[in-house]
């Protein structure tokens, strides 16, 4: 090999080698920006899930039933005991409705990542990182699952039966609050997906460990956290943040004492958990193996 | 001094987990997982210039998909660098890609489910492709590889060969002056790799794509590289052309003869039968034994000599016997 040869044919040559992208549009039209391209790649399986409508609403409606079952059993609890230390139904109805939407929003929207593993192991990976934009983007726009609309709806129903037993329903500024704490809630659940992503870089055997958190986490964030011992409350407020999402917004809310910002700030913890997941990715693809042939 | 590409001592090694067999073979393996080294590149080298068109070949596992991956920025290498128009692939990932074209014949760019034409849609959105260039672009990759009765048909649905084809206009929508392909032409009827082939030819002299190819057809490499590339064992072991790698491996000749008489073959010295059958007889013999004017003019005094050609022997011969030499 002559590293020297034909280079005058480049030297000579004017610019740089290979030349800039020649089709490529200035940047400057809105049509290709981030969100444009995650709705032109949603909208795929938008349509995909569409296809079998029957399937999508029996799916949304069993999902509505189980986890509206789930919550009857919180009832009957509540039916023997009245209080649980100190909190009410309808305030625990506050605590369950924020969970369930904001994981209901992440399984929908995190759902790329949450089936990562796949990609890994197939090797799919690959077609990805070929495509000149931010690999996160890609993931997410792979699947927008509606089916967890069912989930959802659960979350919205339990929760406006809380705010009006609890005569909060007619204040904007407390689903305001929520609101801001749900999309806290939903960065925190996209974060342990992309976590669960992470691992599937080295191994796929342990994704269950994350998973473990996770649905733990869902179950155990349905009530206030002070109901548990203290490892499981620190566990749930220093490491994985769930705390942030639905216990620190609410307690100022119900019992007074925290000031009033406490409520607002405590969802950041779920953006930054999130920014954390998304530095670990990072540095996860730079181990992606592919697969061999 | 820039170059398209330059590799230097690339190196790659897999760990791959040992699976142990029966039951206990794998409980024992769950809990102490076992693992096997595997050096697919052992410190490859090369560089290419703009415009060449490089034939990558070498027997199952060699590491040819793992130099591509490399050079796409799919893959990090554990030792060594490379830079592709300046960048450090896996570095610069995106703009890298920008510039990049790549298929991969075992596996699909575009979407399953969809029609031909929006995977092209959506590709132009991806890329952020300008609407009328990228319109332009496509009409004539579409009239090129011919694509036109195939662009409302589902991916799915098509056939091998007419995927193929729609791969390569998807790599290409967005102009990129490099393109890497991964055994293009694997399971591909012979039509189909003809048609494959003359595109790629024109691709490369016409709008002087540099292209990189890997293949197990060696009719691939003579059709359209002057250049190529033997990788084996993850080590580069022949970078040249075919009459380099000819050189490398035997010196010998072909001579094919329709004879209109018989000949005993035992009456020309320093050549050995290939085939015989009927009249045609095939001889080798080493031009530095005898030259071939010579054993012409020999064999015309013994025997009429209806038709003769003389030849190099085939490609698939010439590196079966590179590779030969490889494996004691
Ligand atoms: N992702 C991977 N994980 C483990 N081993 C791999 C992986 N990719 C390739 N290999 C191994 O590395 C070697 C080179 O593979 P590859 O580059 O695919 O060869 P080729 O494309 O020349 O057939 C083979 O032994 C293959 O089994
Ligand atoms: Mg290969």
């Amino acid at each position: 090999m002559d590293p020297a040869r034909g280079t005058d044919r480049h030297d000579g040559g004017s610019g740089p080698w290979p030349p800039p992208m020649a089709g490529r549009n200035d940047g400057s039209a809105p049509r290709q920006g981030a969100f444009h391209l995650y709705w032109r790649l949603v909208a795929i399986s938008i349509r995909a899930q569409a296809q079998y409508p029957g399937s999508l609403l029996l799916l949304s409606a069993g999902h509505l039933v189980v986890t509206l079952l789930e919550f009857l059993g919180v009832w009957a609890l509540f039916d023997r005991f009245r209080l649980v230390r100190g909190w009410s139904l309808a305030e625990v109805a506050l605590f369950y409705g924020l969970v369930n939407l904001s994981f209901a929003l992440a399984e929908a929207v995190g759902r790329g990542f949450d089936a990562f593993d796949r990609l890994v192991r197939t090797g799919e990976f690959d077609v990805v990182l070929l495509r000149p934009r931010s690999e996160v983007l890609l993931i997410c726009g792979q699947e927008l699952r509606l089916s967890r609309a069912g989930r959802f709806a659960q979350g919205l129903i339990i929760l406006g039966w809380g705010m009006s037993s609890l005569g909060l329903a007619g204040r904007p500024e407390v689903w305001m609050r929520l609101a801001w704490a749900v999309a806290g809630g939903t960065a925190l659940f996209c974060g342990l997906f992309v976590l669960q992503a992470t691992i599937a870089f080295w191994t796929v055997n342990s994704l269950e460990v994350v998973n473990t958190v996770t649905y733990g986490g869902v179950e155990t964030a349905q009530f206030p956290i002070d109901i548990y011992p203290s490892a499981v409350r620190a566990f749930f407020t220093w490491v994985v943040p769930l705390a942030s999402l639905n216990y620190l917004p609410l307690r100022g809310l119900l019992r007074g004492g925290d000031p009033g910002w406490v409520g607002w700030a405590a969802p950041l913890a779920g953006f930054l958990f999130l920014a954390v997941s998304l530095r670990l990715w990072r540095f996860g693809v730079r181990h992606y193996t592919s697969t061999g042939s | 001094m820039t170059c398209a590409i330059r590799a230097e001592e690339l190196r790659k090694t897999f760990r791959v987990r040992e699976t142990a067999s029966g039951l206990g073979g794998t409980l024992r393996s769950l809990l102490r997982p076992r693992y096997r080294e595997v050096h697919a590149l052992a410190g490859v080298s090369f560089a290419l210039e703009p415009g060449e068109m490089v034939g990558f070949i070498g027997p199952n596992g060699a590491g040819k998909s793992t130099t591509i991956k490399i050079l796409s920025g799919i893959l990090v290498p554990d030792g060594g660098t490379c830079t592709v128009g300046g960048l450090v692939p896996w570095e610069r990932r995106v703009e890298h890609v920008a510039r990049l074209g790549v298929v991969f014949g075992q596996r699909t760019q575009l979407w399953w489910d969809l029609p031909v034409t929006e995977s092209f849609d959506l590709l132009a959105d991806i890329y952020r492709l300008d609407r009328a260039r990228a319109a332009r672009r496509r009409q004539e990759l579409v009239g090129r590889l011919d694509l036109g009765p195939l662009l409302d048909v589902p991916v799915r649905q098509l056939s091998l060969g007419q995927r193929m084809r729609c791969e390569l206009a998807a790599a290409l929508l967005h102009e990129p002056g490099l393109l890497f392909l991964d055994e293009p032409t694997i399971g591909l009827d012979a039509p189909a790799k003809l048609a494959i082939r003359e595109f790629l030819r024109s691709l490369n002299r016409e709008q002087g794509v540099t292209v990189i190819l890997t293949t197990h057809d060696l009719d691939d490499v003579e059709a359209l590289c002057r250049r190529l590339v033997v990788i084996h064992h993850g080590r580069l072991l022949f970078d040249g052309d075919l009459d380099g790698l000819r050189a490398r491996v035997t010196s010998e000749r072909r001579l094919t003869v329709d004879l209109d008489g018989d000949l005993d073959p035992a009456r020309l010295p320093g050549v050995t039968v290939v085939a015989r059958e009927g009249r045609r007889l095939v001889l080798a013999f080493d031009p530095a034994t005898v030259s071939a004017p010579e054993l012409i003019a020999r064999l015309a005094a013994l025997a009429p000599v209806r038709d003769l050609t003389v030849e190099a022997p085939p490609i698939e011969e010439i590196v079966a016997g590179f590779y030969r030499g490889l494996d004691p």
